[in-house]
């Protein structure tokens, strides 16, 4: 008796267990499929390739280029300066600190932290900045405002692949002669080359994708921007504004956007998948 | 280097001070504390009493959270204790996917699924009439974007419980079932713990999905069939009006130095409980 309630407990559970995982799978085709069935019926490469024409925001002729260039342009000059600050933070944090593991763990835990502030935060103390500076918002205010929100991505991601580095390699390269930036740079870099690569494309898929920090920082217009000091617009406020607006025709295009910007996210999710995989053929195990 | 990763591990104290700096001529008019438990949200009149906003958010976390956890927790238990090796290869794109997509395209799908679903489906069940914009459906699009976040900790929690604890709960007798209820979930426990902790802070935070399908209306209320206004999506929608009222950029500073102070706290405690299981 008691076995039997047992053994049908065992299977309820397995069950349960193993349709919640099927279940998420579901949940992301799901979304993804949702997003492109809506989004086909206005998608074209005119919308893509096109400005906003006049009375674009009443269903009117034009496209979304200028969110699109301008989106990139931000995530593209946000990650050249995480990669500028973050990536030698990461190599500090692994062959500097390779002794002090206390300090490692501490950094660890305080970046993690980071990783965790929300990014509306990081837009509310980017407009402070920008006040601060006396700049407008701008494509420079919407870079530095991504790039603080992206860095500590980037530094604990590419630093989780330097962490399974074996000390060996290390011990190596210190054994030839080398000082500690030669085996940064030469040695664990190129080691850690594959997991480099990831921690770029997630923190440009990141700056990519991220509305609440561009919103306050980078403006919003209809033009691509030219200088640092233009306003620039981003395709999810592009989406954003689109979707605020009663007209269908303008709604259908917020979906065709949105179903872009999922493009974009697969794309760059692919292409780190594919080059992690290709860089990590000859890495040292 | 040092230059750099000092700065960067002040971060947290230097938008906390000019969050503060910005916040100080409200917080010199009313104290901290009344503004938080207040609920009067006359702006034009120099009242900022931030409790409704407050309290939706805690029940649009409290939602997602109730939504989120049980289905994490069995699919975490699936992929560390049962499921084949192949599963688990495909599990992992469809985490980074879900985790990598943007919050405004959870919002957007939120808009065609579940704001629908509730408006035509679940309130009238409930015999109740809604617009779908609700705390319900902020709830669900939070829930969704947690759970990847969530899946992963709680995997990473799991796989640290040692291979040979669950083998002797087997050896003895027990199903894999038992030997996960009794081993594995006890003693990964303050992991768990941990995760949620974790994901409750990445979902009060959130933004623009939530703002999307929240309904943004100021008032106080228990019914998830009503809008709700959460202290994000406050910051987010007036920014544009911040600086044409006295005072309007003073409270929503204030609001984002709430989020911070919150969202930080909850991570120290449970990042520094996760480090000490690891170990």
């Amino acid at each position: 008796m008691n076995n039997r309630i047992k053994l049908r407990e065992e299977r309820v559970m397995r069950n349960l267990a193993a349709g919640a995982t099927y279940s998420v799978i579901a949940l992301l085709l799901f979304i993804i499929g949702v997003i492109f069935v809506k989004g086909a019926g206005a998608l074209s490469f005119g919308m893509m390739l096109e400005l906003p024409k006049g009375g674009f925001y009443y269903g009117g002729e034009g496209g979304i280029a200028n969110a699109i260039v301008g989106s990139v342009y931000i995530a593209v000059g946000a990650t050249l300066l995480a990669v500028i600050v973050g990536m030698p933070i990461a190599l500090f944090l692994n062959v500097y600190l390779i002794r002090y593991q206390r300090a490692q763990s501490a950094i660890r835990y305080f970046l993690d932290t980071l990783w965790g502030i929300p990014s509306i935060v990081y837009g509310a103390f980017g407009f402070t900045l920008m006040l601060y500076l006396g700049m407008s918002a701008s494509l420079l205010a919407g870079i530095i405002t991504v790039a603080l929100l992206i860095t500590p991505i980037l530094v604990r991601t590419f630093d989780d692949v330097l962490c399974t580095i074996p000390r060996g390699l290390y011990e190596a390269s210190f054994a030839l002669g080398s000082g500690k930036g030669e085996t940064a740079f030469r040695v664990i870099f190129r080691q850690g080359f594959s997991g480099f690569i990831t921690a770029l494309l997630l923190a440009f898929g990141r700056g990519i994708g991220d509305a609440a920090s561009v919103l306050f920082t980078a403006g919003y217009t209809d033009l691509i921007p030219e200088h640092l000091d233009d306003p620039a617009a981003t395709l999810p406020l592009a989406i954003f504004f689109q979707l605020g607006s009663p007209i269908p025709e303008v709604r259908a295009r917020a979906f065709a956007s949105a179903a872009i910007l999922t493009l974009l996210i697969l794309a760059i999710s692919l292409i780190a998948r594919y080059l992690s995989r290709k860089y990590s053929i000859n890495v040292i195990k | 280097m040092i230059s750099g990763l000092t700065l960067l591990l002040m971060m947290p104290v230097i938008i906390g001070i000019a969050l503060y700096i910005k916040s100080s001529p409200l917080i010199g008019q009313q104290s901290a504390w009344h503004l938080i438990v207040s609920s009067d949200w006359l702006p034009t009149r120099g009242k900022f009493g931030f409790w409704p906003f407050i309290a939706s958010s805690l029940y649009v976390t409290f939602l997602s959270f109730l939504l989120a956890a049980p289905v994490c927790l069995f699919s975490a238990i699936h992929l560390t204790q049962f499921a084949s090796n192949r599963l688990v290869r495909v599990m992992q794109p469809v985490l980074d996917i879900l985790a990598g997509l943007p919050s405004v395209i959870y919002g957007v799908w939120g808009i065609l699924i579940v704001v629908p679903l509730i408006s035509y489906l679940f309130a009238p069940l409930f015999r109740m009439s809604s617009s779908g914009y609700t705390l319900l459906a902020g709830g669900v699009v939070l829930a969704i974007m947690c759970i990847p976040y969530m899946l992963n900790m709680l995997i990473e929690v799991f796989s640290t419980v040692p291979v040979g604890m669950k083998e002797a709960s087997l050896s003895l007798g027990a199903t894999e079932w038992q030997s996960v209820k009794h081993v594995v979930l006890r003693k990964s426990f303050p992991g768990i713990i941990s995760a949620f902790g974790l994901s409750v802070a990445k979902a009060f935070g959130e933004t623009i999905a939530v703002m999307m399908v929240v309904g943004n209306q100021v008032r106080l209320t228990w019914n998830p069939f009503e809008a709700g206004y959460p202290l994000p999506a406050l910051i987010a929608n007036n920014y544009g009006e911040m600086l044409s009222i006295p005072m309007y950029d003073s409270a929503l500073m204030f609001a984002a130095l709430v989020l911070l102070v919150v969202i930080l706290l909850i991570n120290l405690i449970f990042r520094y409980l996760i480090q000490l299981v690891q170990k």
